[in-house]
């Protein structure tokens, strides 16, 4: 078998058809992540015991011949912000070194309700926060793509196991483009769902106004057949939306005829990189023909989207973060006299540099005598931005622009300079402010071979157009890569 | 701008140390950031409402209301999870209880 071809649908076809078992299966990805993965770094622990004891579920269903689950046998990893039952959960912070969660997050639960199997918890920016891996409390993830560059962030390790065939889909999650950008940077698809589509139940908390999770896989398809499981609503989440899911996989392959497709001028200024600016056009081109209606629109906020959302995020940020002192979970330091001091040294050994100074800034934007010039002022132009989207929405039904103004960036080049990382999310962040679902595809590689992402943002909740102009633009570069 | 006796006086609301490098640098970061966060304020924002969750922005109050009706639910006791799961990550607890160093200094 040729692990690195699958996808969600030729695995449960291959294990329906008893190809292959998938407990052979999952002997081959572990045998292919101790090859590969201590050059990359995408995984921060493995869940082995739990992987097979599924893959013998999966078996017995496939040799009694009966029907299977729609991700039956499917290896996936799970970002580790995600809570798994028995298997450790570190958030990509030290703080967390030795937290085991009692309950498992409902979309891990909903996944292997499906058949999925869980390999493992991927590598992260601490908390995620970061935009290229570096932050985490362990090691960086190298981008499979070229070793001497980041996979993007936060969600580094669940894009870097896509591109480098150590799992088949993933989850990661977005809170201002951490699906997206390292989606876009590692050449593999990434969707970041509605705010509210998928359960957060079990995550780890960043900012709870724009966290969401969402699915990374090779195949646009794929990642419609992860959401498939994983949307809806959730009892535990009470910011889970009570809004019908369709059939996902249906809307792939639908024609595109008359769709009208909004291109923002704002994404295409000075900052954009010469080679993503033409792949992207190229992209829109192909969607021209395939019959859309390109439509030249204006998001004039969005010069406005940064400094917005790293006050919002990080308000947030200083708020659930305050969790974590030392009482109930996670490691606390030794040697404290009072209970004050043991907070403030299980804080200062356990978070690292971009986590405090982001609790910082979060706790500073909070604070009296600020709050009114900084947190409410950026809730203001968070109205403005999504504004724009409704503005946009009413003309059009789906909006594309590159996923990042730049390839991937050497490690190393930006840690040291907080604001150039955080501009990184130029185009990210605008959709994480309005709550619209945007998926990122590969639309083709820059002359040194960097891979380059092109965004599709919707509606709310309406993931199923952009998911079909997903596929218009992934079907024409395969057809372009084979002469078609 | 952002001062030292700042850095000092919100690292202790958010419960930090920090060393003098750390100090130092978060001064320098935190003054950077700011820097650039200004720039919102070329936006007259007055008479916009702030929006701080997703579901409600661009919508009467009626259509607010019926949009969070499914987060509403019923008061009634349904099971939690177990103490003895709750208690198994505590870095120190009796069984019953978490323990923490003395609250009160006498």
């Amino acid at each position: 078998m040729n692990i690195d071809l699958l996808t969600v649908e030729s695995t449960r076809t291959a294990i329906a058809e008893l190809q292959f078992t998938a407990s052979a299966l999952v002997d081959s990805f572990y045998g292919k992540i101790r090859n590969q993965d201590p050059d990359i770094g995408a995984y921060l622990s493995l869940s082995g015991e739990r992987a097979y004891r599924q893959a013998a579920r999966i078996d017995e269903l496939a040799g009694r011949g009966n029907a299977l689950p729609p991700l039956a046998g499917v290896p996936i990893a799970v970002k580790d912000v995600i809570n798994t039952q028995g298997v450790r959960t570190t958030a990509g912070s030290k703080i967390l070194a030795n937290y085991n969660p009692p309950y498992d997050a409902t979309a891990v639960k909903r996944l292997e309700n499906a058949g999925a199997i869980i390999l493992g918890k991927t590598n992260c920016d601490e908390f995620a926060m970061g935009s290229s891996n570096e932050n985490s409390g362990y090691h960086p993830v190298r981008n499979p793509r070229d070793r001497s560059r980041v996979p993007g962030g936060s969600s580094g390790g669940s894009a870097a196991v896509i591109a480098a065939g150590t799992a088949v889909a993933s989850l990661g999650t977005d809170t201002g483009g951490s699906i997206r950008q390292p989606a876009s940077l590692c050449g593999v698809v990434g969707l970041m769902p509605t705010y509210g589509r998928v359960s957060r139940y079990g995550l780890i908390a960043f900012a709870s106004s724009l966290d969401k999770i969402g699915p990374f896989g090779k195949t646009v398809r794929d990642t419609a057949l992860m959401l498939q499981v994983m949307a809806g609503r959730d009892p535990h989440d009470s910011t889970s939306a009570e809004v019908p899911v369709p059939v996902y996989s249906d809307s792939i392959g639908e024609p595109v005829t008359g769709l009208k497709i909004g291109v923002p001028g704002e994404y295409f200024g000075g900052g954009l990189d010469a080679e993503i600016r033409s792949a992207v056009e190229a992209a829109i081109e192909k969607l021209a023909e395939a019959g859309c209606e390109i439509v030249p629109i204006s998001l004039k906020h969005t010069a406005y989207a940064i400094p917005t959302y790293y006050l919002i995020a990080t308000a947030e940020a200083s708020s659930n973060l305050a969790r974590f002192d030392g009482v109930r979970y996670g490691v606390r330091a030794k040697k404290a006299k009072t209970l004050a001091d043991m907070y403030r040294r299980t804080r200062d050994e356990g978070f690292g540099a971009e986590v405090k100074r982001r609790i910082m800034l979060g706790t500073y934007a909070l604070s009296a005598g600020y709050y009114d010039a900084y947190y409410l002022k950026a809730q203001r132009v968070r109205t403005l931005i999504a504004r724009d989207f409704d503005e946009a929405f009413a003309k059009v039904d789906a909006i594309v622009t590159p996923t990042t103004p730049t390839p991937a960036f050497r490690l190393g080049e930006k840690i040291d300079d907080p604001l150039a990382m955080y501009l990184a999310d130029i185009f990210t962040v605008t959709a994480s402010l309005a709550g619209i679902p945007g998926l990122s595809v590969p639309c083709g590689n820059t002359k040194e071979g960097l891979p380059i992402g092109l965004q599709v943002l919707g509606k709310h909740f309406d993931e199923a157009t952009v998911l079909r102009v997903g596929h218009v633009v992934e079907h024409a570069m395969a057809a372009s890569a084979t002469g078609n | 701008m952002v001062s030292e006796k700042d850095v000092a006086y919100v690292a202790d609301l958010a419960h930090l140390e920090l060393t003098e490098a750390e100090r130092e640098r978060m001064l320098r970061d935190l003054n950077s950031i700011l820097g650039y966060i200004d720039r919102l304020n070329e936006l007259d924002t007055s008479g916009v409402e702030p929006m701080a969750q997703v579901v409600v922005h661009g919508s009467g109050e009626a259509e607010a209301a019926r949009r969070f009706d499914f987060a509403i639910r019923a008061d009634e006791l349904a099971p939690s999870l177990l103490h003895e799961a709750a208690m198994s990550n505590a870095p120190q607890t009796d069984g019953a209880f978490f323990k923490v160093p003395k609250v009160i200094e006498r």
